[in-house]
């Protein structure tokens, strides 16, 4: 196989990561006004500015940790400052982080202010940019490399071929061991019988029923009406899709023909289990999901789109492809990798797969993504309920 | 090869899926059935968008439709071969 290695940023935890940022991570919503002034300062910083982070409790605040901690985790992250507004929950942050081996550094804007605290972050912020810009890239073999995939604004050339790319990819890397993910729970409804035997053992197929479940008895408890215009969206319809069954098959072409699914994790859940394909309990929404799967460790997306989902993460390069010729053309700008020649029959779905991994090495070498040429970094946290 | 004007996921499947600009309706299409490698034809009942579907068989109100060889909704109005398929006649089992 030829493109059997990338280069990539080994870190002390001695995962590979395919970007090198230095984050200025808040702990909280209140904290990323410090945060966007250390990064506004010195060059070379990126902010996470997000919302929530106070008055959660439970299983929500579990989540908000392992998210939030997770992005300061993944291996694109050479170096964290991490600031919040009171020391307690901002120390966890940065236990929790330090656990990597990574650089990090704790600030808290209570009791000196937000300007002595960017005046603080700013010193510390411009040490790791400067450690970080020395680190080298390595050659790295491709079972390193942490895939992980999710579509948007699908139409029905997703189901036909930029899916099944995605999916070809997944069988030929999965069979070299690289750790993938998949999710999006309730976009499989209709499918969820051909997920379940999609699982490598009994364990993992119920617990995808039980997460499967668990979704749906929240959509049938808040919904008022079909979910026509929701599940398929507007631009599912625009583009061909009729039903949510339909979207369901479409959807699950990502991930092949014959990888089976190891486990299922929690929202933003790292893998335990070593290398393989992993289901994600998650939103199918793009900017609620793919912050998720970031969080738990993986370094490049994979985002097949019909009509054109414009999405980027600020952690994870999200690589988007199509195969509706008309969305290659008119929304060029956005898309990494075009295989509608898979629907004029000049193009297989293996060479359409080989195509892909192909890209997604050359974006692993350091090659941004459209979205991160336009700087697309939606990031919303996933809430469970209510803040306190 | 010769490009399709309509494409199948599945031998079986009820629908086909559109793949050239500005079918009209009585235009005669080929269509490239993708897991068998075969090669199909029809005559297009009606005007139908790229990217949107066509009926293979006649479906009546009630049949279960299918795709990628699986059930994906019913039909809700009677459709004849080569009518446009979308979710004015095809509805969702579920929710």
């Amino acid at each position: 196989m030829t493109h059997d290695h990338f280069f990539g940023y080994r870190r002390a935890n001695g995962r590979a990561g395919i970007r090198n940022y230095v984050l200025i991570l808040p702990v909280d919503d209140i904290s990323n006004a410090a945060c966007e002034g250390v990064a506004n300062n010195v060059f070379g910083t990126m902010a996470l500015p997000h919302s929530y982070g106070r008055l959660q409790y439970g299983e929500d605040l579990d989540l908000h940790f392992r998210t939030i901690i997770g992005c300061g985790a993944n291996p694109n992250v050479a170096a964290v400052l991490v600031i919040g507004i009171e020391p307690s929950w901002t120390q966890r942050v940065v236990d929790g982080i330090a656990a990597t081996g990574k650089p990090v550094h704790g600030l808290h804007i209570e009791g000196k202010g937000e300007l002595a605290t960017i005046a603080e972050g700013c010193r510390v912020a411009q040490e790791f940019v400067q450690y970080a810009t020395e680190l080298p890239r390595e050659r790295i073999g491709i079972e390193e490399l942490w895939v992980a995939t999710k579509c948007g604004e699908s139409d029905t050339t997703s189901g036909i071929a930029s899916c099944p790319a995605v999916g070809n990819l997944i069988d030929k890397l999965d069979a070299r061991g690289i750790t993938s993910c998949f999710g999006e729970t309730t976009e499989i409804t209709g499918g969820e019988k051909l997920c379940a035997s999609r699982a490598a053992n009994p364990e993992a197929a119920a617990k995808f029923m039980k997460v499967f479940q668990a979704y749906q008895d929240e959509v049938m408890r808040f919904k008022v009406d079909d979910l026509s215009d929701s599940q398929p969206s507007k631009g599912n319809k625009a583009g061909g899709l009729s039903t949510i069954e339909e979207k369901a098959f479409g959807n699950l072409q990502k991930i092949g023909e014959k990888a089976m699914y190891i486990d299922v994790l929690s929202p933003a859940q790292a893998p335990t289990k070593g290398p393989g394909l992993y289901f994600m309990d998650t939103s199918s929404a793009a900017a609620e999901c793919l912050p998720l799967q970031a969080a738990a460790g993986f370094v490049l997306h994979l985002f097949p789109t019909g009509q054109g989902n414009v999405v980027g993460n600020p952690i994870m390069p999200t690589l988007k492809l199509t195969a509706n010729p008309r969305t290659a053309r008119v929304m060029k700008e956005h898309i990494d990798l075009d295989v509608s020649d898979v629907l004029k029959r000049k193009m297989t779905i293996g060479e359409a797969g080989d195509a892909l991994i192909e890209m997604s090495v050359r974006i692993s070498n350091g090659r941004l993504t459209t979205a991160e040429t336009l700087r697309h970094r939606e990031f919303a946290m996933t809430k469970l309920y209510r803040s306190a | 090869m010769e490009e399709p004007g309509f494409i199948v996921h599945h031998k079986g499947d009820s629908l086909g899926v559109v793949v050239v600009e500005d079918v009209k309706a009585g235009q005669k299409l080929r269509g490239w059935i993708m897991d068998t490698n075969e090669t199909i034809e029809l005559t297009a009942a009606a005007d139908i968008p790229l990217g949107h579907k066509v009926a293979l068989s006649a479906l009546k109100k009630g049949d279960t439709v299918l795709k990628y060889g699986n059930d994906v909704g019913r039909a809700d109005d009677d459709i004849g071969v080569g009518g446009y398929v979308h979710f004015h006649n095809i509805k969702s089992k579920r929710w």
